[in-house]
């Protein structure tokens, strides 16, 4: 065997995370590194597991709504939205048409804080500083709103089973316009800082790429698997609280790589304006919803899910008719998701793997629940 | 509410092919399920993947009924992109039994696996990596089975890692 030389290099691994700023929470991740390029990676996650599932089973179907909000805790308005739906569904009961539009606005509007949050960050980790402000600057505008209706920014607890948790407030319909009308054009500022931008544009074309087919192998859902080309999201496949009313456009890309997923997340933004400004004109009026104070819904079990801004938000609640449920199970977007990091990112840089983990879009309050 | 009878096209497919082994098609609230021998569950999973276009699995997880000779329900959430449908593949497995893994017929299947581990205990046969997911590897107990208080925890664990008496 010849001797080594000083150009010879052997595997590396290296340790990134669980306290690192580009991971958004606290993922650890073991990169396996030829050089500077990845052959290898392992996820180790669960730092943040309450057991949510655990306590559902601990508590009635009423008191374990407000935990649901604290999984992903910047989407929390899905996260109720859909606990709700999957009791509702249990109980075989339906919102009234003014809770469901008034779901509608404020799923709609946490849509958008959500992606955001994940522009701001995202663009941070790959080195454009200004986004982030402006982001912020306008996700404040919509955690206002959620402050107005029920005292709460970001952990909201928005909706009861069966309706909403508080009557709109006065002003509500013209703060959520002002608030379309203020954001469309931030979302042109938004583009015309990143979309043509050469160094954003060389760090995402081509990076993390899942094809369609790895995505279904996957079970990725979400504006990932939208960014592959397959043109799939719950609310138009399969419509829950009324969206079958609104004008919509799903958006989809053609790649799958990181700027496909970035295209796709600007476009759901200005997607969800058009759907806020359709519901908020037609509010109806009548009851917000009202369910008795002790819920014990028939034996049987159900699963409902919807489409959160990371992708299928399923709930698979149990019930033995008493008032806790049985079982409840989180179908999270997030955990699913991370699981196709390593096929993203094997064969790539080091340096894309902070990409990639930021275009997945996970919050791991969510992944390790 | 009780569940009725699931009638169509594939339910009637799935009986011709497999028999016996499945013991109910069923539909609660508009939502189809089917309860199959443990044995079956992979076939079911490849026929329904191959040749009835299911080929997003959702889901797998388990619910515990002590109580029962075969405790854990295993459930396997499906849905088809071209069809638009969701179908539940449910099976009862015993404590200890290893039914086989699913990660042959969908990759996705591997983490929700090992988090089924994790919280029942349920080990899955010829899975390339079993081993826990959210929870530390030493950590003893499943936390999601019903003799499991909710603040119980692995006291040993805490105490050598955390230098604390109680977590709690």
């Amino acid at each position: 065997m010849p001797d080594a030389t000083f150009l010879d290099t052997t595997e590396l691994v290296l340790n990134m995370g669980p306290q690192h700023p580009s991971t958004h929470g606290v993922l650890r991740v073991i990169l396996k590194l030829d050089g500077e390029k990845v052959i290898g990676t392992e996820c180790v996650i669960g730092y943040l597991h309450r057991g949510v599932e655990k306590i559902g089973e601990n508590r009635t179907y009423q008191q374990f709504a407000p935990y649901v909000d604290r999984m992903d805790y910047v989407a929390a308005v899905s996260n109720g939205l859909g606990y709700c739906l999957a009791v509702e569904k249990l109980l075989n009961i339906e919102a009234p048409p003014r809770a469901q539009v008034t779901r509608v606005i404020l799923t709609e509007l946490n849509r958008i804080a959500s992606h955001l949050l994940w522009l701001g960050t995202h663009a941070l980790d790959i080195g454009a500083i200004t986004p982030v402000f402006y982001c912020f600057r306008e996700r404040e505008e919509v955690l206002k709103i959620f402050e107005n209706y029920c005292g709460a920014r970001l952990t909201t607890h928005a909706f009861r089973i069966g309706g909403l948790q508080y009557e709109l407030y006065d002003g509500f319909e013209e703060q959520v316009k002002a608030f379309c009308d203020m954001f469309l054009p931030k979302v042109d500022e938004y583009e015309e800082l990143l979309t043509n931008n050469r160094i954003w544009v060389a760090r995402l074309k081509g990076v993390g790429i899942l094809s369609g087919d790895e995505c279904k192998e996957f079970g990725v859902t979400g504006p990932v698997l939208r960014a592959a080309g397959v043109k799939w999201d719950l609310r138009k496949a399969q419509p829950y609280s009324g969206y079958e009313q609104y004008d919509f456009e799903i958006p989809t890309g053609e790649n799958g790589d990181t700027y496909d997923r970035y295209m796709v997340r600007m476009q759901e933004m200005r997607q969800a304006v058009r759907i806020i400004r359709q519901a908020v004109d037609k509010i109806p009026s009548g009851p917000i919803g009202k369910t008795p104070k002790v819920i014990k819904p028939a034996t049987g079990e159900v699963y409902v899910s919807i489409e959160a801004p990371k992708g299928e938000l399923g709930y698979f609640v149990v019930s033995d008719n008493s008032t806790q449920p049985y079982r409840v199970r989180v179908r999270p977007p997030s955990f699913v998701n991370l699981q196709a990091l390593d096929r993203m990112v094997r064969g790539g840089l080091v340096a894309d793997v902070v990409a990639i983990i930021g275009t997945l879009d996970i919050v791991l309050g969510e992944v390790d629940r | 509410m009780a569940s009725t009878p699931w009638e169509g096209e594939l339910p009637a497919q799935l009986k011709d092919r497999f028999g016996d082994l499945i013991t109910e098609c069923a539909t609660y609230l508009g939502q189809n399920f089917l309860v199959a021998k443990p044995d079956a569950v992979i076939p079911i999973l490849e026929f329904l993947k191959l040749e009835a276009d299911f080929d997003y699995l959702v889901d797998i997880t388990a619910v515990d009924y002590p109580k029962r000779a075969n405790r854990f329900d295993l459930v396997y959430i499906l849905y088809s992109f071209a069809r638009n449908e969701r179908v539940r593949v449910k099976t009862m497995i015993a404590d200890g039994v290893q039914p086989p893994t699913a990660v042959n017929v969908h990759t996705g299947a591997n983490w929700l696996e090992r988090e089924v581990f994790d919280m029942f205990g349920i080990q899955f046969a010829g899975h390339p990596d079993m081993r826990r997911i959210l929870l530390p590897e030493e950590w003893e107990g499943f936390p999601l089975r019903k003799e499991m208080s909710i603040i119980q925890q692995d006291d040993r664990w805490v105490r050598e890692n955390l230098g604390i008496e109680s977590g709690q």
